[in-house]
C-alpha cells in the first residue's frame, strides 16, 4: 500500500502535545461535528497564558513581540519569500518563518505610524501612514501643530534589498493620508506598479499640503473627498513615486434599495424635466417632485391667492420660486450651511482589494461594496454597487478563486469594541456575501463568528484571505478576540465554520485591545498578526471538513509573496493530492458511487508506484475512464474536473 | 534571577526586569509569563503621547452628545418607528453605548472628570473662554419634546431631520479637534474620533437618503 494517505486522519494526540510543552491548557476539540458547548466560551483570561481553544487546527508557535515592538499594537502582515513582515503601530518586524514552529526576527524597525499596513513587491516595502502623530523622521514625539512639515501620512517606501536594513527611499504624502493601500502590478506595464491609497481621516489643511480640499466636489472639483488616490512607483526609481491620479469612483452613487445595484436616475431626471416636472435639491441631489405633492401645493396657492379651479402658469412660477423653502422645511435641511455636508454616498474607500487575474477590484466603501473594473489601473471604474439593508460599513473585500463570488466584512466598532457578544445580532459586525454575475452582484447571506466573545474582547469581522483548497471557496479570517475562524462559503448563501483557534481575554476585568489583527494562508501555514501577543503560526489539520489530500493540495500552492489586498489566483500543480482532493469531495458530497471513487483512488494508487511513460500511460487510461464515470456522476462537474486533473498529471509526468 | 537581553537595545525605565526570549513553541520560559504582562503594559503606558485639554474636553462632550443619541435612538420602538429606523436606532444604541464606555475609560486612565453618560451641557473652549454649552448638533428641549410626540412616519421624519443635525454636529467637533494643536495625537484618541467620524458621515448618507424617500415617496424608507 502506498505511503500517500489517501483518508483523512484526525490527530488529536499531536494537537495535545505541543499544547503541554507551551504550557497552556489548551482544549482541542475533537474532530467532528461543531464542538458543543463551544469550547471558546469562558476561557481564562491572560496576556501571554490565557486559555486556548482549537478545532481542526494547531498551534506551530506563538512568538511575543521583540522589545521594542512590546506594548504596542501589531497590525496587518505582508510575505515575501519566507519572510512574513508584520506591521505595528511601532513600526514593522520582518520574521523568517522558514521554519513555522520557530520564527526568527530578521529586523524590527522603529518608525511610529498608524496603522502601519504593509505591502511588499520585489525589493519594494510599502507602510501606510494615517495618524497626526506619524512623523517623517520616524521620531516618536508625534507632531504638536496642526500644521507642521514634519509630519507623514501617506505612504512610506522602503527599497528592502537587504531586508536586514531597509531604506526609506520616498514618501508620498496624501490629503487624507494612508489607512491601508493596496498595491497593484499591472500585466501590461514591466516597469511600474501601482499603489491605491484609501484614506478615512480627515483632510490636511491646505496649508500642510497644498492642494487639499475638504469641500464636496460640486464646490470644488479638487476634493479629496470622494476619491481614491492612486500612486504610480517606478520601479527602478522608486524615489520618483507620485500621486498621478484620483478617479473619482463615488460620484453619483444613489442608495441602492436592499442589497441592489445602484440606479441610474440621471436620464430619467433629464427626461422629466423637459416635460416640465418640478425637482428639487435635497441633500445635494437633484430630484422630481412627484406630482402628487407638486397638485397639492399648486391647489395651496391657488388657494391661497383666494382663486379656484386649475393653476396658471403664474400659480407654477410661483411653486418653483418656493419648493426649495418647502422642501427644506421637510427635510430640515439648511440650504447654505456648511454643515450640511458633503453628496451623500461614501468619501473614500476603507480598502480596497485588487484581483489583477480577473480585471476586477472589490472596493469596500463605507456603507457601499463597489466592483470596479481594473483593466486599466491608474482608472478605475465603479460598475457595480451594493449596501445592506442592516447598516454595515464594509471594512474588505475578499473574491473567490473563480471571481464569482465576492465578499465584504462589515468593521462595525472599528476593531476595538466587543461585538461579538451573544446580544449582538448575526447579520452586524459579519461578512455579506455575494455573487458575481456579469458585474452584478447578488446578496446570498451572511457569516459571523458562530461562538459568543465577552465584552472585554473587542470582536468584530476583519482581515483573512482563501485557503487554497481546490473546487471550494474557503477562508480564514480574523476577528480580533474573537480568534481565528476558518470557514467554507462555497454555498454562500449557507457558509459554514470548519476550523477555529482563539484564547481567552486580554483582561478579564476591561476592555483591553488584543487578538488577531490579520490571518493569511500562505505556503502551508496559517500567520496571525495578534495585536497584543505577537505572531501565531498555526495549520489546518485533517477533519471531516477538511481531508488530509485537500490539505497537501492546498500546500501544493506555492507564492513567492502575498499581500492580501492583491488577490492572487490560484492555479494548482499537478501532483497525486489534486485529484485525491477532489474525490474525497466527491465521496463527501455523494457526488460520484462509492464503488468508482474506489477505484479511482486504487488507480492513482497503483499509478503512482510507477514510473516515468508507464505512469504517464497508467493516468492517461484513467483519465479517460474518469471521463466515462464522470457522465453517470451525480456531481458531473466534479467528477470531469477530477478525471481533467489526472489528465494534467499525466502530461507532468516525464 | 538572570536576565535575557533582545538584541536590540532595550529601553531604561523601572528596575530590573526580567523578559521572555522571543522563541517558539517548546521553548523554556525563563521567566513567570506575569512579568512580561508588566512589560507590555509599561511600555504601552509610557509611549502614550500627550493629550490637551482640547482632547479631555472632546471626550466628555462626545459622551454627553453619544448620551442624546441613545435617548433619542430608544424612542423608536414606543413611537412606531418603521423597520429600517428601528434597525438604524439598534446600531446607534449599541455602537454609541460601547464608545461612551471606551471615552470614559480613557479620560479615567488620565485622571480626568468622567462624566455620567447624559446628555448635558458640558465644558467648551470658545473663543478662548471656557463655558458650559450643549455639544454642536444636540437638540433643544423643544426638539427633543416635538420629537417624543411624534408617531410612525412623522417620527420616522423628524427622528432623520434631527439624527442628521445631531451627526453634522458630531462631525463639527471632530474637524475643530484636528484643527486644535497638539489635539488628537494619542492613538486611541485619534482612533476614537476619526472611527466616529466615519461612522457618522456614512450614517449622514444614509440617513439623508431614508429621509429623501419619506419626503418624496410619503412612505416608510
Amino acid at each position: 500500500m502506498a505511503a500517500a494517505a489517501s483518508h483523512p486522519l484526525a490527530r488529536p494526540a499531536r494537537a495535545r502535545l505541543a499544547a503541554l510543552a507551551l504550557g497552556i491548557a489548551a482544549v482541542a476539540a475533537p474532530a467532528g461535528a461543531q464542538p458543543n458547548p463551544d469550547p471558546r466560551v469562558g476561557l481564562k483570561a491572560g496576556l501571554m497564558d490565557a486559555a486556548e481553544a482549537t478545532w481542526n487546527m494547531r498551534v506551530l508557535s506563538k512568538t511575543p513581540p521583540s522589545a521594542k515592538f512590546l506594548g504596542s499594537t501589531n497590525s496587518d502582515m505582508a510575505f515575501t519569500g519566507n519572510y512574513v513582515i508584520q506591521g505595528s503601530y511601532n513600526g514593522y518586524q520582518i520574521w523568517d518563518i522558514t521554519n513555522p514552529s520557530q520564527p526568527s526576527l530578521k529586523i524590527a524597525n522603529y518608525c511610529p505610524a498608524s496603522q502601519s499596513d504593509v505591502s511588499v513587491y520585489k525589493n519594494l516595502l510599502f507602510v501606510s501612514s494615517e495618524g497626526t502623530a506619524g512623523r517623517i523622521d520616524c521620531g516618536a514625539q508625534g507632531v504638536k501643530e496642526a500644521v507642521s512639515a514634519d509630519r507623514l501620512r501617506g505612504v512610506r517606501i522602503f527599497d528592502i534589498t537587504d531586508l536586514a536594513n531597509p531604506k526609506n527611499v520616498a514618501n508620498v504624502q496624501s490629503c487624507r493620508g494612508s489607512h491601508t493601500h493596496t498595491v497593484l502590478v499591472d500585466p501590461k506595464d514591466k516597469d511600474n506598479i501601482y499603489v491605491y491609497i484609501s484614506g478615512s481621516a480627515g483632510v490636511r489643511p491646505d496649508a500642510e499640503m497644498h492642494g487639499c480640499v475638504n469641500a464636496s466636489p460640486d464646490k470644488d472639483p479638487n476634493s479629496a473627498l470622494f476619491r481614491i488616490e492612486v500612486i504610480k512607483v517606478p520601479l527602478a526609481h522608486p524615489e520618483q513615486a507620485a500621486i498621478v491620479s484620483s478617479p473619482r469612483i463615488f460620484n453619483d452613487l444613489v442608495q441602492p434599495a436592499t442589497h441592489g445595484m445602484a440606479p441610474d436616475d440621471k436620464a430619467e431626471l433629464e427626461a422629466a424635466k423637459a416635460k416640465g416636472a418640478f425637482t428639487a435639491v435635497i441633500f445635494g441631489n437633484e430630484m422630481v417632485v412627484p406630482a402628487r405633492m407638486t397638485t397639492a401645493m399648486l391647489d395651496s396657492i391657488v388657494k391661497a391667492r383666494g382663486g379656484s379651479g386649475p393653476h396658471t402658469a403664474a400659480d407654477s412660477a410661483t411653486l418653483r420660486t418656493a419648493m426649495p423653502g418647502i422642501i427644506a422645511k421637510l427635510t430640515g435641511e439648511k440650504p447654505g450651511d456648511d454643515h450640511a455636508g458633503p453628496k451623500p454616498g461614501p468619501t473614500q474607500c476603507h480598502d480596497i482589494t485588487v484581483y489583477p487575474a480577473i480585471g476586477y477590484a472589490g472596493g469596500a466603501c463605507e456603507g457601499y461594496g463597489l466592483l470596479l473594473d481594473i483593466k486599466d489601473p491608474m482608472h478605475p471604474v465603479r460598475i457595480g454597487a451594493v449596501a445592506d439593508s442592516n447598516f454595515s460599513y464594509w471594512h474588505s473585500a475578499t473574491f473567490n478563486n473563480d471571481g464569482t463570488k465576492v465578499l465584504f466584512s462589515d468593521e462595525w466598532g472599528g476593531g476595538g469594541a466587543p461585538k461579538c457578544r451573544a446580544s449582538d445580532p448575526k447579520q452586524w459586525g459579519a461578512d455579506a456575501l455575494f455573487t458575481i454575475d456579469k458585474g452584478v452582484m447578488k446578496f446570498q447571506g451572511y457569516y459571523k463568528l458562530p461562538a459568543p466573545q465577552t465584552a472585554n474582547e473587542n470582536c468584530v469581522a476583519h482581515n483573512g484571505s482563501l485557503i487554497p483548497i481546490p473546487g471550494r471557496d474557503v477562508m480564514v479570517q480574523a476577528f480580533y478576540q474573537g480568534g481565528i475562524t476558518v470557514f467554507d462559503w462555497t454555498d454562500a448563501a449557507h457558509a459554514k465554520e470548519i476550523a477555529f483557534f482563539d484564547r481567552g481575554p486580554v483582561d478579564s476585568t476591561r476592555m483591553a485591545m488584543g487578538g488577531s489583527w490579520s490571518v493569511y494562508w500562505y505556503n502551508g501555514v496559517i500567520v496571525s498578526s495578534e495585536i497584543a501577543r505577537g505572531l501565531d503560526v498555526l495549520e489546518l489539520q485533517p477533519s471531516e471538513f477538511i481531508s488530509r489530500n485537500e490539505i497537501d493540495a492546498a500546500k501544493s500552492v506555492k507564492l513567492d509573496y502575498l499581500n492580501a489586498q492583491g488577490q492572487p489566483k490560484f492555479v494548482w500543480p499537478a501532483t497525486f493530492s489534486l485529484p485525491r482532493a477532489y474525490l474525497d469531495q466527491l465521496e463527501r458530497g455523494k457526488g460520484q458511487s462509492a464503488d468508482k471513487i474506489a477505484s479511482a483512488r486504487a488507480g492513482l494508487d497503483a499509478a503512482e508506484k510507477l514510473s516515468g511513460s508507464a505512469r504517464a500511460e497508467a493516468l492517461n487510461k484513467l483519465a479517460t475512464q474518469l471521463h466515462t464515470d464522470a457522465r453517470s456522476a451525480t456531481d458531473a462537474p466534479k467528477a470531469h474536473t477530477l478525471a481533467f486533473a489526472v489528465g494534467d498529471l499525466a502530461k507532468a509526468t516525464k | 534571577m538572570h536576565r535575557i537581553h533582545f538584541r536590540s537595545t532595550m529601553a531604561t525605565g523601572a528596575a530590573a526586569l526580567l523578559l521572555l526570549a522571543a522563541r517558539g513553541a517548546g521553548a523554556q520560559a525563563a521567566t513567570k509569563p506575569a512579568t512580561i504582562d508588566y512589560v507590555a503594559k509599561a511600555r504601552a503606558d509610557s509611549a502614550r503621547l500627550p493629550y490637551t485639554e482640547a482632547d479631555v474636553y472632546f471626550m466628555q462632550g462626545m459622551i454627553s452628545h453619544h448620551a442624546q443619541a441613545i435617548v433619542m435612538s430608544r424612542m423608536a420602538p414606543t413611537h412606531g418607528a418603521s423597520p429600517t429606523i428601528l434597525t438604524l436606532c439598534g446600531r446607534i444604541i449599541n455602537a454609541q453605548t460601547d464608545e461612551i464606555k471606551v471615552m470614559q475609560t480613557w479620560l479615567a486612565d488620565r485622571n480626568q472628570m468622567v462624566p455620567e453618560a447624559k446628555p448635558a451641557p458640558m465644558k467648551m473652549k470658545m473663543n478662548g473662554m471656557v463655558m458650559d454649552m450643549m455639544m454642536p448638533g444636540m437638540l433643544t428641549d423643544a426638539q427633543m419634546k416635538s420629537l417624543d410626540a411624534a408617531r410612525g412616519l412623522e417620527f420616522d421624519r423628524l427622528f432623520l431631520t434631527y439624527m442628521i443635525q445631531h451627526h453634522q454636529g458630531a462631525v463639527a467637533m471632530v474637524k475643530d479637534l484636528f484643527a486644535t494643536d497638539g489635539a488628537g495625537q494619542d492613538e486611541l484618541m485619534f482612533k476614537i474620533a476619526s472611527d466616529a467620524n466615519v461612522d457618522q458621515t456614512t450614517e449622514i448618507a444614509r440617513m439623508q437618503k431614508m429621509l429623501t424617500t419619506i419626503v418624496l415617496e410619503n412612505r416608510a424608507p
